[in-house]
């Protein structure tokens, strides 16, 4: 349990860190470097939080594809020299999130929050982490599961049946979502063939 | 590491991604700050799957991952805006040769 705190505060002051690096670095090639150490921190709390698949994604899709495509944009829009300049809204945008933050831990702080029961804890952790490992009956038996169809049940659990069975609907429309936004960015970024301009 | 922390983390976490989308200049530094909030609403929505006690826990274990399967979701749906959102900023800087949001007035009025 402690080393879980210590990992736990670590990745908090690495994640807020680079956070207000990421709004506060004049230079936006830097600020992008900082994102990526906020999404490896991300992922550090997927971990801690037992959902090892989503921080592989994490890692492969923030910090492989979207840190590098906005790597490219900053290098490629030339306009480094400029900066990371604030605003005029910046004294009302202060004032905002720090309102919204305030709101946010009195409602995390004064919801009466359904918690798991504690004797679920070890079997909800196993079935989050079912998505990356196949859990064998020893594991499961250890764990206090021991008939039949519980075992089936806890093995059976996991993302990829969930996204095709209660969730194809949304996992469709995301996947289309996902193909014309590809087609959109191919067509914004084409060059324009009236005016021959790059 | 209770899951009090872990909310105000994510609270911390977004709240600088909203000074940070209200108040920069450069495009780019905006959709930093979007993916910073798209970032912290995973990390919630991760810690709920984990700490809290879906409706429908009795009948079905698998519920639990619902919160993960959102988590999905969110980070496709983030990829599809970062892809969008940079083609504009390229369509921006090739008619304004700028990417600062207060140049960006050819809208206005």
């Amino acid at each position: 349990m402690l080393f879980q705190d210590v990992t736990f505060w670590i990745l908090s002051v690495m994640a807020i860190g680079g956070a207000l690096g990421v709004v506060m670095v004049p230079d936006l090639f830097r600020a992008a470097l900082l994102l990526i150490v906020v999404f490896i921190a991300v992922a550090g709390f997927f971990i801690l939080l037992s959902a090892e698949f989503l921080a592989v994604v994490q890692v492969l899709i923030y910090v492989g594809a979207i840190a590098i495509l906005i790597i490219f944009a900053v290098m490629l829009t030339r306009d480094v020299q400029h900066g990371n300049l604030p605003n005029r809204m910046q004294m009302p945008a202060a004032v905002l999130a720090a309102l919204l933050f305030a709101a946010l831990v009195a409602v995390a702080v004064d919801t009466q929050w359904e918690f798991l029961p504690a004797e679920q804890q070890e079997r909800v952790d196993l079935v989050q982490t079912s998505a990356v490992t196949t859990l064998t009956g020893d594991v499961l038996t250890e764990a206090g599961i021991t008939s039949p169809e519980e075992q089936a049940e806890v093995q059976n659990a996991g993302l990829a049946d969930l996204l095709i069975s209660d969730y194809v609907l949304p996992f469709e429309a995301v996947s289309v979502l996902l193909l014309a936004a590809l087609i959109g960015a191919l067509v914004l970024v084409r060059p324009n063939p009236g005016t021959g301009r790059g | 590491m209770s899951f009090e922390s872990i909310m105000v983390v994510s609270a911390i976490l977004f709240c600088i991604g909203l000074y940070g989308s209200l108040a920069r200049r450069n495009v780019l530094a905006v959709l930093m700050s979007i993916e910073l909030m798209f970032n912290a609403v995973n990390v919630t929505l991760v810690a709920m799957a984990k700490y809290l006690a879906p409706a429908a826990l009795q009948d079905d274990i698998s519920s639990v991952l619902t919160g993960q399967v959102f988590a999905v979701f969110i980070i496709t749906v983030a990829a599809a805006e970062i892809a969008l959102g940079l083609g504009i900023v390229f369509a921006m800087y090739r008619t304004n040769e700028s990417v600062d949001l207060s140049e960006a007035t050819a809208l206005r009025n």
